[in-house]
């Protein structure tokens, strides 16, 4: 390695304050007015439309979309919050590329699909804008659920839950709701303290109670939620980071992405945090996209993603990759970490094997190595949990209906097997385990005196 | 290239696109800068008697806008020129010197007395105009003082004006039907029997546009109160269509020179007025939407059709789809359609199905071997066009006749024997065959 350059670069303010605040502007601003009905216009009013059955929620697409025609913004929203009531941020943050935009058949007549993700946020955003309350609470049933984390399964279970009349009581161990859309979520994606704005809006139907700072294993256990509660949702997340199980990865210069990126998201002020001049990012997933990005935004110099396998196995949609190739990262393929380059007690660059081609190494200095190869459950910091309820490969075995192998308990989101690791299925997994405990609940009648 | 000479009642115009009379041709400025962009000819605005009328100072026109702000219907409530009737004559004087190779007619509403008629007539062919198109078509402000639409709605009114009209004047004289009526015919034959030369159709029909969804008036209003006015553009050329070819078609109005108005926007619907009987045609919306540009795509798409057809000149193409033209009696029961989707354009969206499905004759699949397919059932087609309509993709779904085999539908053999209503056995005033 040269030894003419400092020894590590890392530093804030790489960038001027108008440089940065350019760069976590909005990812797609949102659509004029004039766009907006144009683009509606473009919808072909599929039957039994394509777009519908690709979204995880069910979302009534052209429905929503004609309403936004027809100039019933109020409708629309509706049409979208009643299956979706994050569909303000899905809106924002679905990879759509692959799931309501990919199906869209606009795609097979001109190969460009109606823009379905900016149509479903103009629709919700004037909504949100004058905080208009869509739904209400139905009649007290006298019936409280424990809601196990504040993410969107254990959000969008509440707010179906106090739609059908129930109580909700969410246990969450960080002081803020919202979960990842308020830690996890790419700034750019989600300016102006939006997951906040939905939080708030959610928690406007009523009937939902916080208790922050409580957390599964520590403060409550599962056995004592089953006896208090009438029904328990587990809807926690992946506190636990995969390791890469090479030596020196505790050393300073190597972080989880993750932790950075919710750092990121809570910095008041983003040119007071840190950014290496060389940065190596580690995995191919939309953390690795999103950490990548933001340290291009801060200003690093260089910033290089490698993973083992190649571009069409990359988790991160081919549009997110081209995304980030946009703003300046350097993707590399078929290509592992074998080892960590060490100047002292700091981590100085990577050395990494060809995945393809047996001996081919080649080494990237670094400034900060982040690692984002996937996340699990942090099943030793929730006491017995994970022995009581039925894993698979580590998640939690849940039924079609979302249930656990345990009697009066459900779960959702990216604790469970299955899953799809967004948003969008998360707040699917909270919809259909919330209806089917009103089931089970009406099926165990009404309290006295409720 | 085609010849797109126009000669119509013996005036000739460089092409058959004609500004109709309406504000475009209100005032030498105008007609000046249409000629100058090409147009073949213009009738210039309805003059009337002296002193002029006044129009409001509030909203005249009106639109019905697709999503993406396109004009399809348009209307509105100006009156006839509101300009003193010396500066319209002085005007038209001078373009028509500047101008000699164009078309130039004056459009004309009177009262209904023969004084009117014999006072200002010669004033005005004494301009050089080219002839006259006496406006009995306008169906708001000046029918409620007898004129316009008032006049075009009552054959006798019709004869008795283009009578008076034909008397003073030496120039053909066109008259300008309304279409707020229900049959065409009488008005057509009214016209012809008073002695005019031509007619020219449709002007506008009556309408209100819409009411504002926030005061819940009628909209446009002028202080709050609106009126109905006169619809137009392109929402209203298929009834011009038929009228144009009903004139054309039947025996005692069929050798009436028409000039066809009504929705004409490019040069397919200039095609559409021509091959229905029209020897010339007028546009007045398309210029107010666009400008007087249009007329480049007017005359050059008119060309490349003319010289794709092999036609050397317009007139080969005037009536030619007329004979195709008939009575619902007539229509041959024996041929048998059934719509026919190519796979490979299908794009999908399954319209053509849920139309079908829920308003017609549930006679498409929405799937097939449980993925998504869209395909005609013939045994229930009955080839009624809808499933073509809806579809967004041009040429994916056509009409294909059977002409041999057994239609599934009804299990009748195909035959080539032409059979119609007036012998069917279900009509209970058949002919005997």
């Amino acid at each position: 390695m040269s030894n003419d350059k400092p020894a590590h670069d890392v530093r804030p303010a790489r960038l001027t304050d108008e440089q940065i605040a350019a760069n976590f502007a909005d990812m797609h601003p949102p659509l004029t007015p004039s766009e907006a009905i144009i683009d509606a216009d473009r919808c072909y009013f599929c039957y039994d439309a394509p777009c519908t059955t690709a979204c995880p929620t069910g979302i009534d697409i052209p429905g929503f979309i004609q309403k936004i025609r027809s100039g019933n913004l109020k409708g629309s929203a509706h049409t979208i919050l009643s299956e979706n009531i994050m569909g303000g941020m899905c809106a924002r943050v679905c990879p759509t590329e692959v799931l309501c935009e990919e199906a869209c058949v606009r795609n097979t007549h001109e190969d460009r699909p109606v823009r379905i993700g900016l149509l479903q946020r103009y629709a919700t955003d004037a909504v949100f804008r004058d905080g208009t309350q869509l739904f209400k609470r139905a009649p007290d049933t006298g019936r409280t659920v424990a809601i196990v984390g504040g993410g969107p399964a254990g959000l969008s279970c509440a707010h179906r839950l106090a739609m059908l009349g129930h109580h909700a009581i969410v246990h969450e161990p960080k002081d803020k709701l919202g979960g990842l859309n308020e830690y996890g979520i790419a700034a750019y994606k989600t300016p102006d303290d939006f997951a906040a704005r939905e939080v708030e809006y959610i928690l406007g139907i009523g009937g939902i109670e916080l208790r922050a700072g409580t957390a599964l294993g520590k403060h409550i256990s599962l056995q004592e939620l089953r006896e208090q509660y009438d029904a328990v949702f587990l809807g926690f997340g992946l506190a636990g980071v995969n390791g890469l199980g090479l030596e020196h990865e505790q050393l300073e210069g190597v972080a989880n992405a993750v932790d950075y990126i919710a750092e990121l998201r809570q910095a008041p002020d983003k040119s007071k945090l840190p950014v290496g001049r060389r940065v190596v990012v580690i995995g191919g997933g939309m953390t690795a996209i999103d950490i990548a990005v933001q340290s291009r935004a801060l200003g690093a110099d260089e910033v290089t993603m490698v993973y083992r396998r190649g571009q069409e196995q990359m988790a991160a949609s081919r549009y997110e990759q081209e995304f980030a190739q946009t703003r300046g990262v350097t993707v590399r393929y078929w290509a592992k970490p074998r080892k960590f380059v060490v100047d002292g007690a700091r981590v100085r660059g990577v050395e990494f094997e060809s995945t393809r081609t047996p001996g081919e190494s080649w080494s990237l200095e670094a400034d900060v190595v982040f690692k984002a190869i996937g996340q699990k459950v942090a099943w030793e910091r929730l006491a017995s949990t994970g022995e009581i309820v039925e894993l698979r490969d580590g998640r939690i075995a849940v039924d079609p209906d979302r249930k656990t192998s345990l009697a009066g308990v459900w779960a959702g989101g990216d604790c469970v097997y299955g899953g799809e690791d967004l948003t969008v299925s998360a707040v699917q997994d909270g919809k259909l385990a919330a209806l089917s405990i009103d089931h089970y609940l009406k099926g165990k009648g009404l309290k006295a005196g409720a | 290239m085609a010849d797109l000479t126009t000669t119509f009642l013996g005036i000739k115009s460089p092409n058959p696109f004609w500004l109709a009379s309406a504000p475009p041709t209100d005032k030498a400025y105008n007609v000046n800068r249409a000629f100058e962009a090409g147009w073949g000819g213009v009738v210039w605005k309805t003059l009337g008697e002296d002193p002029p009328i006044v129009n409001v100072n509030g909203p005249r026109y009106g639109a019905i806008h697709s999503n993406d702000r396109r004009v399809i219907g348009f209307n509105n409530i100006e009156l006839i020129t509101d300009r003193p009737l010396a500066t319209n004559l002085a005007e038209i004087r001078q373009i028509k010197r500047d101008w000699p190779d164009r078309a130039l007619i004056v459009s004309v509403m009177l009262p209904m007395n023969e004084q009117s008629w014999a006072k200002y007539v010669p004033m005005i062919e004494d301009t050089g105009a080219d002839g006259l198109e006496l406006n009995f078509g306008c169906p708001h402000g000046m029918s409620e003082r007898g004129m316009g639409s008032a006049v075009g709605q009552v054959p006798e009114y019709i004869q008795q004006a283009a009578a008076w009209c034909k008397k003073y004047a030496r120039v053909p004289v066109i008259v300008k039907l309304t279409p707020n009526i229900t049959n065409i015919l009488p008005a057509a034959k009214a016209a012809m029997d008073g002695g005019a030369d031509a007619v020219s159709l449709i002007n506008t029909l009556n309408s209100i546009m819409r009411v504002d969804y926030d005061a819940l008036t009628i909209y446009p209003a002028t202080d709050g109160k609106g009126s109905h006015g006169g619809y137009c553009g392109p929402a209203v050329k298929p009834i011009a269509l038929h009228m144009v070819a009903e004139i054309a078609r039947h025996r005692e109005t069929a050798s009436l020179p028409i000039s066809g108005i009504g929705g004409i926007t490019d040069w397919r619907d200039a095609v559409d007025f021509l091959a229905l009987g029209a020897t010339t045609v007028q546009v007045c919306t398309a210029a107010m939407v666009y400008g007087f540009k249009i007329i480049d795509d007017l005359v050059d798409g008119l060309n490349t059709y003319l010289d794709s057809k092999g036609f050397a000149n317009v007139s080969q193409l005037v009536r030619k789809a007329v004979p195709s033209v008939t009575d619902w009696q007539y229509l041959n029961l024996n041929h048998v359609d059934k719509a026919w989707i190519d796979q490979d354009l299908c794009i999908k969206c399954g319209r053509c199905y849920i139309a079908c499905e829920d308003t017609s004759h549930q006679a498409i699949t929405a799937s097939m071997n449980g993925t998504r397919h869209f395909e005609v059932i013939d045994a229930e087609c009955v080839g009624c066009n809808l499933c073509v309509s809806v579809c967004p993709v041009e040429k994916c779904i056509t009409m294909r006749p059977m002409t041999a085999g057994v239609d599934p539908r009804t299990g009748r053999a195909i035959t080539r024997e032409k059979a119609d209503w007036t012998t069917h056995p279900n009509n209970p005033g058949r002919r005997a065959t």
